[in-house]
């Protein structure tokens, strides 16, 4: 019997498309894994009939000779973030628990207008602010790997967190992300699984939980870059309410995948190189290099001289976006309300954020208004804002040079869930490698690339040229060819 | 620059987050060390530079100049605004009173 989780999701819908198996089965196989696999707490609610009800469409609309959509017939995860409609969405915040949206957002309906069907929502970090899923109002995501012989449960990454656990323990061939500083990049290399964030502006932001609204994109985590590349096809489009999104046709970036790189010039940022790095890390970095030079890439040295200052810059833009975004919880519209006994409006106010945000939320909050605040704001955010227009030149330059740049995905593997969460700064760190493409607002993708001695995936990042999501998409394939990523997590839950 | 427990209270009054002092002692020195850590921008010749404004330039878009344009967005949805609220009463949010 074929197991149908096993399967990617280009496999589930050529296969479909051929009549070698319905849709139903393949949601019914995925509904199971999903309702077997509480331990990992990779959802926040299932939603089986939804997957299934999508999944009889495509099999009525095979059965009637339509033509189906690039997704028909796969049942995918949907980020916590994403506001769908009648079903609950709360970033996984307890301020926006019971929160159930009157409307879809785009790219959840552009998902489901192109044959997909939702297993259910995932788990994150709170509002999309963290980096291992532990600030989630309900729970941490148990990453599926464990390094060899411990049973120490590990981060997935975050925030998009519950979508990597979820695609790399075959819970769902494939699953949305959101990406503010890094939030697709590092779960999805820290789980062995491919994800890419499109360039600012590709995927609607309309109905997505705002975090930092100027660096806020999303993009699919799935097990190959093909499979990222057909996603991104049925999620990207200009969307007049998002007064951001880019007025330019979605390119078949699937058709058009190609995996030679002759002629093409790949930038290595002599920046990234830090001290103190893991030799695996350098290693793996070494390894990608050479595999790019393999499929007919040139390789060469760039200079990227703000890098050192992109992480700090984010900091201080992220937060003070988030302050103004997440000024809208109030306890008078929608979430919670928390009114004590004879309070007024302010009151009611002060009480219902204090109880409805996270730590981590709060503390981005207050840094956020402490920077825009009167008399810090030049010399916080106007300063930081130069600096991310440094970092973006930058980058303006180097691609001048080259067609895109490698990188490591994370500065380390994995780490354990409790490790780092009492250091907001080193969990911060993580993101150093992910953040500057995301304040230029470039397409940045990871693709897997080996595992360490302890057993535990690390990814390598291609960072392209604005618009350019296929030659990154052709890079991420060249590694993926040559690296052979084919381990997965051994089943324990 | 520090921020001192005083300081750190105004802000979460700003934001309108209520701490009590037990929150404020874990909070303090956290935002310290990231305000500390951040610092490092002031090292960064920025004279002739212009703050980012947008990351993708675009021009600003004007829609038409219709009613209800998209479904979505446009009015008449009432009833779908108010479903959500912890308070709705005779078609409108429900507040605590703020005159006396």
């Amino acid at each position: 019997m074929t197991d149908f989780t096993q399967m990617g999701l280009k496999a589930i819908r050529d296969g479909v498309a051929a009549g070698d198996f319905t849709a139903r089965e393949v949601a019914e196989a995925h509904n199971d894994a999903v309702a077997a696999a509480s331990e990992l707490n990779a959802f926040i609610v299932a939603t089986p009939d939804h997957a299934l009800t999508a999944a009889d469409r495509v099999d009525a609309d095979r059965a009637a000779g339509k033509e189906l959509g690039p997704m028909a017939g796969v049942p995918i995860g949907m980020k916590d973030l994403f506001a769908t409609k009648g079903v609950q969405s709360t970033a996984a915040s307890h301020i926006l628990e019971g929160f159930v949206p009157p409307y879809e957002s785009t790219v959840s309906q552009n998902l489901w207008d192109a044959g997909a069907g939702m297993l259910g929502k995932l788990n994150m970090d709170q509002f999309a602010m963290g980096s291992s899923n532990e600030t989630s109002y309900f729970g941490n995501v148990k990453s599926p790997w464990r390094k060899n012989g411990s049973n120490a449960a590990m981060t997935p990454g975050g925030s998009s967190g519950g979508s990597s656990a979820a695609v790399a323990a075959r819970l769902c061939p494939a699953a949305t992300g959101t990406d503010t500083g890094g939030s697709i990049r590092q779960p999805a290399a820290v789980t062995g699984i491919t994800g890419i964030k499109p360039t600012y502006g590709r995927c609607s932001r309309w109905g997505v939980v705002a975090f930092a609204s100027s660096l806020d994109q999303a993009g699919p985590m799935a097990r190959s870059v093909e499979d990222c590349a057909i996603m991104l096809g049925a999620m990207a489009g200009f969307d007049p309410k998002d007064s951001t999104s880019i007025d330019a046709p979605v390119p078949d970036w699937a058709g058009a995948l190609d995996a030679d790189l002759s002629g093409k010039t790949i930038g290595i940022p002599r920046e990234y190189r830090m001290d103190g790095i893991a030799k695996e890390i350098d290693d793996s970095w070494e390894q990608g290099k050479a595999w790019l030079r393999d499929a007919g890439a040139k390789v060469v040295e760039v200079s990227l001289p703000h890098t050192k200052y992109a992480l700090p810059a984010y900091y201080i833009i992220a937060p003070a976006e988030a302050s103004s975004n997440l000024a809208r919880y109030d306890g008078v519209r929608y979430g919670l309300r928390d009114l004590p006994e004879g309070s007024g409006l302010q009151d009611m106010y002060a009480a219902t954020r204090a109880e409805g945000f996270g730590d981590e939320v709060k503390r981005r909050i207050l840094i956020g208004t402490y920077v825009l605040s009167a008399g810090f704001y030049d010399a916080y955010y106007t300063q930081a804002q130069k600096v991310r227009a440094l970092v973006q030149r930058d980058f303006t330059e180097a691609f001048a040079q080259v067609d895109a740049i490698l990188a490591p995905t994370t500065p380390t593997a994995a780490f354990a869930l409790g490790e780092m969460q009492d250091d907001p700064l080193a969990m911060y760190l993580n993101d150093v490698f992910a953040v500057p493409a995301s304040l230029a607002g470039l397409p940045a993708m990871s693709v897997p690339a080996t595992l360490t001695q302890d057993g535990l995936p690390l990814g390598l990042q291609i960072v392209g040229k604005p618009m350019d999501e296929q030659g990154v998409l052709n890079a991420g394939l060249a590694i993926e060819q040559r690296a052979g990523f084919t381990a997965q997590p051994g089943k324990w839950w | 620059m520090s921020v001192t427990r005083e300081e750190v209270a105004k802000i979460a009054s700003l934001a309108r987050i209520s701490m009590d002092e037990d929150a404020l002692d874990h909070m303090v020195p956290e935002l310290n060390n990231i305000l500390a850590w951040v610092e490092q921008l002031g090292e960064v010749d920025t004279t002739s530079v212009e703050p980012m404004a947008a990351v993708i330039p675009l021009e600003q878009r004007l829609r038409d100049d219709v009613v209800d344009a998209d479904p979505k967005t446009g009015g008449g949805r009432r009833d779908d605004i108010l479903a959500n609220a912890p308070v709705a009463e005779h078609g409108f949010f429900g507040v605590p009173k703020v005159i006396e």
